[in-house]
């Protein structure tokens, strides 16, 4: 039987166990860089997924130049005039961050989502760059 | 003026697990303001749709849940993460100064909105000084 809450366990788990693996080596700038990144394997493609909570599309800005892949934006939060404020968790400011991929892409292919504060990167892997049988004469 | 670079803050996981779940929460990061006649809420939910929110009211006490659907990473495998995911869980105690029948609330980009209307009687009056 299916259950969704060992799922998401199951996933944690995996999310945890790569934490700051060197399969970007020195690519990124790594954990504490905004924003966060997770990347994934899927099929020969590659998901980036960034969490922008707050970040309107507008403001969001994604290059492609050869294999690295730049997004910046801002966030600003507008707080109405004359309130106060009790509690301030929230942070504002400006990103800019560059992942390099270690495997030729289509740039062309490339796709973006952003939702829910969440913004998807699908990165096709370069036709060239797949692995090729070579058979044995 | 340099705009300020933003740095990541790690989420926070939920202390008090009450489920008998193994999946962890995490606390989403919240803003708290006060105007004349509400107090609003802002908390930042990335990755929860607007149908997946709970908002309740009991006892004083305004509990938020926000669901993740998941089912988006089936099929991936992880090669480098720097954030784990998962459920959002925060409750705050309310004074009875708040008007609990009429909160009202958004969702966009993934941050919650939840405006709570002061109680006629806790609005603040001016005293003049005789």
């Amino acid at each position: 039987m299916y259950h969704p809450l060992d799922a998401l366990f199951d996933l944690q788990r995996a999310l945890e166990s790569r934490l700051d693996s060197d399969w970007l080596r020195n690519a990124t700038a790594g954990t504490g860089a905004f924003p966060p990144i997770n990347v994934f394997q899927q099929g020969d493609n590659l998901v980036a997924i960034l969490e922008v909570p707050g970040v309107v599309k507008s403001d969001l800005e994604i290059q492609v130049k050869d294999n690295a892949i730049r997004v910046s934006g801002k966030k600003a939060i507008a707080y109405p005039e004359g309130v106060s404020l009790h509690r301030r968790e929230r942070m504002t400011g400006s990103f800019d961050r560059t992942l390099t991929v270690p495997m030729q892409i289509d740039p062309d292919g490339i796709k973006a989502e952003y939702r829910d504060g969440v913004l998807a990167l699908f990165i096709p892997r370069a036709e060239a760059d797949k692995p090729r049988t070579v058979a044995i004469n | 003026m340099s705009p300020q670079e933003l740095q990541v803050r790690q989420k926070r996981e939920v202390e008090k697990q009450e489920s008998t779940a193994p999946a962890r929460s995490f606390v989403p990061t919240a803003d708290i303001y006060e105007a004349e006649n509400a107090l609003t809420l802002v908390l930042e939910m990335p990755g929860v749709d607007k149908g997946n929110v709970e908002i309740n009211v009991e006892a004083g006490v305004l509990s938020i849940e926000g669901r993740l659907d998941f089912s988006k990473y089936e099929g991936m495998q992880p090669v480098y993460t720097e954030y784990n995911i998962g459920n959002y869980r925060r409750s705050f105690t309310l004074s009875n100064k708040i008007d609990q029948d009429k909160i009202s609330a958004e969702m966009k980009d993934g941050v919650l909105t939840l405006v709570l209307p002061k109680a006629e009687e806790a609005k603040a009056r001016r005293i003049p000084v005789g």
